[in-house]
């Protein structure tokens, strides 16, 4: 650390330094090698029909909503609270905008946008108790799970609403493709698949310049490219295989803006520090002038309008709006946010970790229907998977020393 | 003089790098009312956790000697199954179970089938209840009565246990006069019944009036027992401030400019119970480049003043002033206190004071991450250099700024709470206890950085109960009992005697 090192000294320690720094970057990864590990097992267990570029079309768009929700879930974690009614929520949103193009006959778009800001309405609502009242997030949200699935079927009226127009239906259904004319791999994806990549490498060196310029360690420089050729090699294998089926699903587009928009909430705003803040220490944050009690209700409208998008893509996927949908999602996302390495004291998590967890859960999902494995176990494994990763956080911390 | 019931014989205590208790020794005779007092921190809280078994025989040097028997206690079952109960200051009852069902707890009256027989049950503790003069029923749940009771119940429930040596930690702390008072008398009777007592207690008038022997501790060490015909207050303020002043402190000199701060008829009420008056009409003020300290008991209200400025973190219908270079400011809320230049840095740093699971450059950005904010985000870049730039101005002996600030040591934790509160750049930093549970070395590190903010011309209030602090840093100290500002004194004039006579001077009525 310091610069009386002698020469001699050196190249040791920056070996020693390169290796920690690999070996703490791994271990801060490891939900992403275990992703990598699920996925080669089902590919093996599968005979490749896993990866095959239908099949990886359909994971994104059939776990589109679960990670959507898996988003706004790691933030209420890492403040210390949870949301058991986003499921509800998602079905009654759904119900509400299959009403208003049915019967109150909004144009589509009006329709979402209407939609959406139902569903902030309704985090406010819950936020309200939760943050202004003071009731546990648990109790607010249980009463919000039956509350709104309760709506739902009041919405709905007791039967389904189907038929959308397309211009709904592309939020859960459609692709963007073929704006160069057709061809058997799209052109048009791989260019974005191409300009996705340039963003993130770009990206990532500004970030390491910066770093540099503010005379921060970085990683060692080969790690650095190995992990950016990586990178760059999945999002290009990912977009080849989409290109070379329907092309880039709408969803996919959401989930990317989503993720680059909330990763930045939660790492470079004043907001997302603040949820931090509050999940690792609550008298501190408030000591030091964190508005607790105005952050916990915007964490919440942000689930609730979160949310409702999941529930238009699902109802946009299924063209259909049910009373029954949206059953179990709210599990299922929270599994995503805690697989991912989110706290259950709050404090910690990511929305990356999120993903990743909501990814793995849907490989599970994906590769044992493929096996023809029965829903009885796979219930039973995904429940087996989320108590080890837990399990293995806890031993991980126990292990580090912790307090 | 009666046989002894208890003898602590060379105790000696260690916690990792601080000795607690060095070869104390401790003769309680049968019967008497024994007293110990010493200032905080002084080791009276760990000899009784010795006592009563919470340090477990082995973690201790020393012998016991209970009832003419050595004794090794493994926990506390094992001294109240000899008859020793100790009463703790933060009382130990279940608010919502009954005063009988609190009584009996994991001792219940049981009938013939092992099931509880609540109408002895209730019967047992009526009788337990006359004895220590509380005339409640005993079905009535705990939290419906007041902290007085309360404490009565607790001596109901030690009487249950057939206790012969009762140990009552600061049991007056929180009670208002007239139970005070009460409780004296029951200690008084209770000794008539035989119990032989040990109170601890700060306060010399109490100790005066009811001890039949008094041990001093200081530093760990036994410094002397009196026997009531000569115990003095002069005598017993001598044996606890009685210590090297010298070279703890660093040099100051200090250079006061214009009022910075003044607070007037500051009035704070309990926040649960908004009828006890807890910060009772304090009228302060701070110059530039001044260190004010605030000396005062535990249960002085000093941190409950503190906390409810700043921001009204503590307590209810408060009322007052608060001018900033002459102009009235509000501090309704802790960003506004912040905004106004004003700073708390908690006496309860792990609690209140650190995000213990987070890195040292977003401790020390938390009060102030506005100023990090280019474009609408926050500059990490940034963030890190004012970080690492504190690690070296603070000296925070931490590899990098991404360590956690759980596994820093205490001195490095306070000067992370330093850092974020200086970083807010405040004209005031109200510190409460600065140098708690830190090591001699850090503390003089802390006492340094006081002396620098202060010569960078901003006002600082030190909450300290350590005399020799306060006297060592200070240019001027209050002091506060019971929620009153009992006297001001320059430092010239300001003496542990003096100061102690202060604070523990009781609230005219």
């Amino acid at each position: 650390m310091t610069d009386k090192n002698t020469t001699l000294e050196r190249p040791v320690s920056k070996l020693a330094s390169s290796l920690s720094h690999i070996a703490s970057d791994l271990g801060k990864n490891g939900i992403f090698l275990a992703l990598i590990a699920v996925v080669v097992l089902f590919q093996i267990l599968t005979d490749g029909i896993l990866l095959r570029p239908q099949n990886i079309s359909n994971l994104i768009v059939q776990n589109g909503y679960i990670l959507i929700l898996a988003i706004g879930m790691v933030m209420v974690i890492v403040a210390g609270h949870i949301d058991l009614s986003v499921g509800s929520v998602a079905a009654f949103i759904g119900a509400v905008s299959g009403v208003l193009i049915r019967d109150a006959g909004f144009d589509w778009w009006i329709a979402i946008i209407v939609s959406l800001i139902i569903g902030a309405l309704v985090g406010a609502w819950q936020g309200f108790w939760i943050a202004y009242v003071g009731i546990p997030a648990f109790i607010v949200t249980l009463a919000g799970m039956l509350i709104f699935r309760g709506l739902a079927l009041v919405v709905l009226g007791n039967t389904n609403i189907g038929s959308f127009p397309e211009g709904y239906r592309a939020l859960g259904n459609g692709f963007l493709t073929d704006l160069f004319g057709e061809f058997d791999v799209d052109p048009f994806t791989l260019g974005i698949g191409v300009i996705a990549i340039i963003a993130f490498v770009v990206q990532q060196l500004r970030t390491r310049a910066g770093r540099k310029s503010y005379a921060q360690e970085v990683e060692p420089i080969g790690w650095f490219i190995g992990k950016l050729v990586l990178v760059s090699v999945a999002i290009f294998a990912i977009s080849w295989a989409l290109a070379s089926f329907k092309g880039i699903p709408v969803t996919l587009i959401i989930l990317a803006v989503l993720v680059l928009v909330y990763g930045i909430v939660t790492n470079r705003s004043v907001f997302g520090r603040h949820i931090y803040a509050i999940g690792g220490n609550r008298h501190a944050a408030e000591l030091s002038g964190v508005k607790t009690k105005k952050v916990d209700f915007f964490i919440f409208v942000n689930m609730g309008f979160l949310a409702a998008l999941a529930g238009l893509v699902f109802t946009a996927r299924l063209n259909l709006a049910g009373p029954k949908a949206g059953d179990g999602f709210e599990l299922e996302a929270i599994s995503a946010a805690f697989i991912g390495g989110a706290a259950v004291q709050g404090g910690v998590g990511t929305i990356g970790g999120a993903i990743i967890g909501g990814l793995i859960i849907g490989v599970l999902n994906n590769g044992m229907s493929i096996l023809g494995i029965g829903i009885e176990w796979q219930q039973t494994v995904k429940g087996l998977v989320l108590l080890l990763a837990v399990a293995f956080d806890v031993f991980n911390k126990r292990r580090a020393g912790g307090r | 003089m009666t046989t002894n019931i208890l003898e602590m014989r060379s105790i000696t205590k260690t916690f990792p790098g601080v000795k607690a208790l060095q070869d104390v020794t401790l003769e309680v005779a049968r019967g008497e009312i024994h007293a110990i007092c010493g200032e905080n921190g002084a080791g009276k809280s760990t000899l009784m956790k010795v006592l009563s078994g919470v340090y477990p025989h082995g973690t201790y040097e020393g012998d016991i000697v209970f009832e003419n028997e050595t004794v090794e206690f493994r926990d506390i079952r094992d001294s109240e199954a000899k008859g020793i109960v100790i009463i703790h200051q933060e009382l130990a009852l279940s608010p919502y179970l009954s005063i009988a069902e609190n009584i009996f707890l994991n001792n219940e009256v049981k009938g013939p089938l092992g099931l509880i027989d609540w109408n002895r049950s209730n019967q047992e503790a009526a009788k337990l209840l006359a004895r220590v003069g509380l005339r409640e029923n005993p079905t009535t749940k705990v939290m419906d009565i007041g902290v007085g009771k309360q404490q009565l119940v607790e001596i109901a429930k030690a009487l249950s246990k057939e206790v012969k040596l009762l140990i009552l930690d600061e049991p007056t702390a929180a009670l208002n006069d007239e139970d005070s008072a009460h409780l004296l008398d029951l200690m008084l009777h209770l000794k008539e019944q035989g119990i032989t007592s040990i109170i601890i207690s700060h306060k010399l008038n109490e100790i005066k009036k009811i001890s039949d022997t008094v041990t001093v501790i200081r530093d760990g060490k036994t410094i002397e027992t009196i026997a009531k015909a000569d115990v003095t207050e002069e005598r017993i303020i001598k044996d606890m401030v009685g210590r090297d002043l010298e070279h703890r402190y660093p040099d100051h000199t200090p250079h006061i400019g214009e009022e910075i701060l003044r607070v007037e008829n500051w009035t704070a009420h309990h926040p649960q119970d908004p009828s006890r008056v807890i910060v009772d009409n304090v009228n302060i003020n701070v110059r530039r480049g001044e260190i004010v300290g605030i000396a005062g008991l535990m249960g002085a209200g000093r941190t409950e003043f503190a906390m409810s400025l700043f921001g009204r973190s503590y307590g209810s219908r408060i009322s007052g002033k608060v001018f900033k270079n002459g102009a009235e400011i509000k501090t309704r809320t802790v960003s506004e206190a912040i905004e106004n230049g004003l700073a708390y840095a908690t006496e309860d740093r792990k609690t209140y004071g650190l995000n213990l699971i987070e890195d040292i450059k977003r401790n020390i950005s938390m009060a102030s991450l506005g100023k990090l904010v280019r474009g609408g985000l926050v500059n990490d870049n940034e963030e890190f250099k004012v970080a690492n730039e504190y690690r070296t101005s603070m000296n925070i002996k931490a590899p990098t700024v991404l360590a956690k600030t759980g596994k820093l040591s205490g001195g490095n934790q306070q000067k992370v709470v330093l850092s974020k509160w200086i970083y807010s750049d405040p004209d005031v930093l109200i510190l409460d206890e600065p140098t708690r549970g830190i090591d001699v070395g850090a503390k003089y590190e802390i006492y340094t950085i006081i002396n620098r903010l202060a010569a960078a011309g901003k006002g600082i209030i030190v909450i300290s109960s350590e005399l020799p602090e306060l006297l060592g840093i200070c240019d001027r100290i209050y002091a506060l009992s019971e929620g009153t500002i009992t006297g001001e004194l320059p430092i010239a004039e300001a003496n542990p005697e003096s100061l102690i006579k202060l604070m523990t001077m009781e609230k005219p009525s």
